[in-house]
């Protein structure tokens, strides 16, 4: 049989897969056949297998609930956010950065901006409550003495918190994702610069004329891979900085902080299963259409 | 007249060069500033602390905090412990896997890659979700209060595969392996004797990925870890910030148990030292990053 013979013929090549794949099975393709629980009554005792199943009872009650609505809403949004945002200001900076004259000082700045990525959401979450403490913290201390505002307890104020949470998602990734189109930026012929140079073109007309178009192709695949990552939010980002406060949670929480918190504090398995369910489906489904979309415009950047 | 020399140059004009260098540099500022301001406010006592606020520059300087840590550092020390156990073995046991399944997906004689791509790749689409895992760590593979419930699930991420997959294929010509073949080589010993020497930046590249994602992470601790003794420094942390959460969430309930409680509490100064302690080994890491990840995605660039 030709399999067979393929497997015994470069028997250490396959052989040297094994521990890879056995990982990947047992942490990515099992738990991959658990999503079925989202249909069940699971209860500890009876185990997955034997739970009685309940086909949608678990969706039709995640989805009575405002619940639903508003952790899609925020994950969405927030995503949609961070996505566009983010881009507008990584590119810019790497545009800046590549750009200036002092290109020592660049290299400074560049190893600052770096330096958030190397911290967990934990620190940050510290950090940040450095800023929102309310009796403390250093927002409230400026506050009273330049405007002569009384202290805010900023974590029961709903408001200003999409501000905090985009701002914090910058501050931590601006400096990494610059980096990525910087490489972009240094591949551009520099050609193209003299030629425009001769032509008369002055820096901003380069910019807006060269380098960017040029590495449109790298914004749009990028672009296009995190909006199929739509559904999915960065849970230390959500859960740590607001510090799980329940006022907040209107504005604060996402599918992933919902499926967490169910399933350790009440341990309501039946509609978190159900919301991961729906998250990993629809998520699916984006991941798909984004990547057949990336393969339309260059087929060498998609996933697959 | 004015001075057109910058543009022949091809510079900005000396105002927009200002303000755009202004701009990098206050964006640097603010990334590094927090990080200033927890050394600042560890060497800080507690009391002008709660007079003053977070302060960059201490007005009373003290090293309370960390006579405090290291009075009471049998748990940080623990946690060390347990991390630098949780990176090394994480990192080295990832490093092997990865480059193992990889490695044979980069050479164009192995027959299945098609079918390894899809395998590994779909991974990095679709997940189970939390539920399913949660489940299926805790009552199937029994990962609850162990090591493993950290290292295991991350040690083979498609994204590393994808990583060194690249690289294999693009640095270790399949002539060379050949021509090793011809003088006796089994693909093994090819593998380790000469592709993985040759591709020390790509190794290194997911090193410090690993590296740095094992020592922050904190969420899977989160999920599987209860006993004290495994506690690594992020889940510390965020241990200690519950802790203070639920502390004012009960601020009305009265009782003699909140005075003890508080008692036990790390102050405000003291935690900031422990950041400063969880995230110092991270900060060696950091000329490394830079020297292989920043240098070799801008060089990488330029090379196509």
């Amino acid at each position: 049989m030709p399999f067979f013979e393929e497997l015994l013929k470069n028997k250490s090549l396959y052989l040297m897969t094994l521990p890879g794949l056995l990982i990947l099975l047992l942490f990515n393709y099992l738990p991959m056949a658990g999503i079925v629980i989202a249909f069940k009554d699971y209860t500890p005792l009876l185990g997955y297998f034997r739970s009685k199943w309940v086909g949608f009872k678990n969706f039709e009650f995640l989805f009575k609930t405002s619940d639903a609505l508003i952790i899609t809403r925020n994950t969405v949004l927030y995503n949609l956010v961070f996505i566009t945002i983010g881009i507008v200001c990584s590119v810019g900076m790497a545009i800046i950065l590549s750009e200036i004259n002092g290109k020592r000082l660049a290299k400074v700045f560049q190893t600052g901006m770096l330096l958030p990525h190397f911290l967990s959401w934990v620190v940050v979450g510290y950090l940040v409550y450095a800023f929102l403490s309310t009796d403390t913290g250093i927002l409230n201390r400026m506050l009273k003495q330049f405007y002569g505002m009384k202290a805010v307890n900023w974590y029961s104020t709903i408001k200003p918190w999409p501000f905090f949470l985009v701002f914090s998602n910058l501050w931590k990734t601006v400096g990494f994702n610059s980096i990525i189109y910087l490489a972009a930026i240094t591949g551009i012929n520099p050609e193209y610069y003299e030629a425009a140079l001769l032509d008369g073109a002055t820096k901003w007309q380069q910019i807006f004329k060269i380098t960017i178009p040029m590495i449109q192709p790298q914004i749009t695949i990028l672009f296009l891979l995190a909006i199929g990552g739509i559904f999915r939010s960065d849970f230390g980002l959500f859960y740590l900085v607001p510090r799980n406060s329940g006022i907040l949670y209107p504005v604060t929480q996402t599918i992933d902080t919902y499926v967490y918190i169910g399933l350790t504090t009440m341990g309501d398995v039946g509609m978190t299963s159900a919301a991961g369910f729906y998250q990993s489906i629809v998520g699916f489904i984006m991941v798909l259409g984004s990547n057949l979309i990336v393969r339309k415009i260059d087929r060498e950047k998609a996933l697959f | 007249m004015k001075n057109y020399r910058y543009r022949f140059r091809n510079q900005f004009s000396p105002v927009a060069n200002a303000v755009l260098t202004l701009i990098a540099g206050l964006f640097a500022f603010v990334c590094v500033y927090p990080m200033l301001l927890c050394i600042g406010v560890s060497f800080t006592d507690e009391k002008s602390l709660a007079r003053y606020g977070y302060r960059l520059i201490p007005k009373n300087f003290s090293t309370r905090a960390y006579e405090y840590v290291m009075f009471n550092s049998h748990q940080l020390l623990n946690s060390y412990i347990v991390t630098i156990l949780i990176t090394v073995i994480g990192t080295l046991l990832a490093i092997s896997i990865v480059a193992m399944l990889a490695y044979p997906m980069s050479r164009p004689n192995f027959k299945y890659r098609n079918f390894y791509s899809f395998v590994v790749f779909f991974t990095m689409m679709f997940s189970g979700g939390l539920v399913p895992s949660y489940i299926i760590n805790t009552q199937y593979y029994h990962l609850t209060n162990t090591i493993w419930a950290i290292i295991l699930p991350a040690c083979c991420s498609a994204f590393n595969v994808i990583i060194l997959r690249t690289f294999f294929s693009s640095n270790v010509p399949a002539s060379l392996i050949e021509s090793a073949k011809i003088d006796g080589a089994g693909e093994f010993y090819a593998f380790l004797r000469i592709a993985l020497p040759i591709s020390g930046p790509g190794i290194a590249t997911i090193a410090l990925f690993l590296t740095i994602g094992y020592w922050n992470e904190w969420f899977n601790a989160l999920l599987y870890i209860n006993n004290n003794k495994l506690v690594p420094l992020q889940l510390l942390l965020v241990r200690i910030q519950n802790n203070l959460d639920m502390l004012q969430q009960t601020a009305n309930i009265p009782g003699a148990d909140k005075e003890a409680w508080i008692a036990n509490l790390p102050s405000d100064t003291a935690r900031m030292a422990m950041v400063l302690f969880s995230v110092g080994p991270i900060i060696l890491a950091y000329p490394f990053f830079q020297r292989y990840f920043v240098k070799g995605m801008t060089i990488g660039a330029v090379k196509e």
